[in-house]
């Protein structure tokens, strides 16, 4: 499959470039809109990214595997990444996965097989006043119950 | 009480320059420019403003490490990257008044004279990083940020630059390498970011808390700020309390408060009638407390004395029947999980602290594994570029002292005596 920016996330990209005084710092940037753009960060997107940044696909690929947000694999419509650590936990976080896991029928780092959720459990997102908390896609959603995880997730499109 | 920071978080439409201007924004900036870059530096020392990511360094004594040729540029980096468990203010300050940080930038660079300046926002943030890059549209748009600012002649350009989900990235020499583009692999230092930081260039990098006290401190004077606070520990600090507790969430309180107030009177004691059973003061990294030992008032010294840290003020409670080894092992997955894997003390090192206290937490500890805990600890504190391995040695080694016949007790019936869940 070959993959290549919108207009939009080109010209995106230029502004994005002319704001740094060394085009490397682009990449991070970049990395982003591709996972916007094409849902994943795929071999394609690095070699295609590689190529309009002008470095080795090896320099932005290990970029792109350092860090947790960008995705290497396809994931669901719906990315349901769960917090796990300790002020959440003390909120029952561990409950809560264990609820969505079988709720969704799949184990953290799984997706469902009609491509509609991933669940992923996390670290620490930063929202520990209003554990337990997850983030579905670009949204957080905080003081979480049983009741609240599975009237939001019943009602996504 | 005097607040700072969260005079008016309540207020919705805070976050848009309107109604910043209309209660007063941006007149800190106007006085600043008008009189002498050293000035203000000079009332950043007189604030006694320490930096509020955690170490606790002062401001204006940091400041002073920029090199005194102005021949290169420099750059001034935000740290919002805020990714010590238990902290969640900076995502107040940005979320709710995203003006105090840019005015602050405005001013921290005209002091410096520093003319370019990134907003490093931890990846997960989203909505926080567009009302930041909203506010800074604004800010231009006014003339805040830009070519002569002000008419002052003083140009300024500001950027937002996210993550993308690395605890290690909070780090500063690793935050540089994220903004270049690169892993987030910590420096090792010498050279110092003053003189060497991001693109090659004298850097330097402050928490968004800290830059965002730096319009008060202009326009109120560094000796009321001071006497906000206590000796050492001027102004206020947001202080985020999370756990079982009535009323969690952020407080800005002075650092002279005791730490029995922060969780009995402001965060409104344990839910339900619970017992305390231990605090983690200051963010995950911090060093366990007794509640024996909570009449400790939370300023840097204060809280040194007794062998802890306030750190970036991330109050942890935690409620009699949690068991300590199940807490301890969620907090070394997550060190194992960050580590970089630069240095092998602390690749190793995290591992083998999650393993091993997983292994007692499920019934499998094995005699002398305590020892083996403290060990591997002995083999990481101190050895590594950056302190992400001192992180990790801090808890454990506290709740070894401190609870230990707890983690003896797993390994001698070969169970959890809690269950297996929180
Ligand atoms: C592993 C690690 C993570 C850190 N994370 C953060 C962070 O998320 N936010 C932050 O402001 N400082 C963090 N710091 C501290 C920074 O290195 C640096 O000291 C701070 O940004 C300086 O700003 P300040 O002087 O205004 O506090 C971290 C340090 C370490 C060792
Ligand atoms: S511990 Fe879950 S958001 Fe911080």
């Amino acid at each position: 499959m070959s993959v290549a920016f919108s207009d939009a996330a080109r010209s995106e990209l230029e502004r994005i470039r002319s704001r740094y005084p060394d085009r490397e710092a682009a990449i991070l940037p970049a990395l982003h809109l591709a996972q916007r753009e094409f849902g994943y960060v795929s071999d394609e997107a690095i070699v295609y990214l590689a190529d309009l940044l002008g470095f080795a696909p090896a320099r932005i690929e290990g970029v792109a595997t350092f860090y947790t947000m960008y995705n290497r694999k396809p994931v669901g419509k719906y990315h349901v990444q769960i917090c796990r650590n300790i002020s959440c936990s003390l909120l029952g976080a561990e409950h809560l996965i264990e609820h969505v896991s079988k709720k969704l029928g799949v184990r953290p780092g799984e997706t469902t097989p009609d491509g509609k959720f991933t669940l992923t459990a996390v670290e620490c997102l930063g929202s520990c006043g209003t554990a337990p908390v997850m983030q579905v896609n670009d949204d957080y959603h905080e003081s979480l119950t049983e009741e609240k995880i599975d009237a939001l997730l019943d009602r996504l499109p | 009480m005097e607040t700072v920071l969260t005079t008016h978080f309540a207020n919705e439409q805070y976050r848009h320059a309107d109604t910043y201007l209309q209660f007063g924004g941006y007149e800190a900036l106007r006085k600043a420019l008008a009189g002498p870059r050293e000035r203000i530096v000079d009332e950043v020392k007189k604030a006694n403003l320490r930096g509020r990511g955690g170490a606790g360094f002062p401001a204006g004594v940091k400041w002073g490490f920029l090199p005194k040729d102005l021949s290169r540029p420099r750059v001034l980096v935000i740290n919002a990257d805020e990714g010590e468990p238990g902290t969640f203010k900076d995502r107040q300050i940005m979320g709710k008044a995203p003006h105090l940080l840019l005015e602050g930038i405005a001013i921290a660079s005209y002091a410096m004279s520093i003319h370019l300046s990134y907003i490093y926002i931890r990846g997960e943030f989203i909505r926080e990083a567009r009302i930041v890059e909203e506010a800074v549209a604004e800010a231009y748009a006014r003339g805040f940020f830009g070519k002569n600012i002000l008419g002052s002649g003083f140009d300024l350009e500001v950027s937002v630059h996210r993550g993308a989900g690395a605890y290690i990235c909070g780090e500063e020499t690793s935050l540089i390498n994220s903004l270049e583009g690169k892993r987030g692999w910590p420096r090792i230092k010498p050279p110092f970011p003053a003189s060497v930081g991001a693109f090659g260039l004298p850097t330097i990098v402050n928490n968004v808390e800290t830059i965002a006290d730096v319009p008060w401190i202009v326009t109120h004077g560094g000796e009321k700020f001071a006497a906000l606070g206590v000796e050492k520990n001027g102004g206020t600090r947001l202080i985020g309390v999370s756990g079982p507790v009535n009323r969690p969430g952020v407080y800005e309180l002075p650092a002279g408060v005791l730490l029995r107030e922060i969780i009995y009177t402001h965060a409104g004691g344990l839910k339900d009638g619970r017992q305390l059973k231990a605090v983690i003061p200051g963010g995950s990294s911090t060093p366990v407390l007794r509640p024996d030992e909570i009449d400790v008032t939370y300023d840097i010294e204060s809280m040194a004395k007794i062998g802890t840290m306030a750190g970036s003020g991330g109050v942890i409670v935690i409620p009699e029947g949690t068991c300590m080894v199940r807490a301890l092992h969620v907090l070394m997955n997550f060190y194992a999980h960050e580590s970089c894997g630069q240095c092998t003390p602390c690749r190793e090192g995290t591992g083998w602290l999650s393993k091993i206290v997983g292994r007692i937490e499920n019934g499998q500890g094995r005699e002398g594994d305590l020892e083996l805990v403290l060990d591997v600890c002995d083999n990481m504190m101190g050895r590594t570029i950056c302190p992400l391995a001192d992180a990790a040695v801090m808890p454990a080694q506290s709740f070894l002292w401190k609870f230990r016949d707890e983690f003896e007790y797993h390994i001698k019936v070969q169970k959890c005596p809690f269950g297996n869940k929180f």
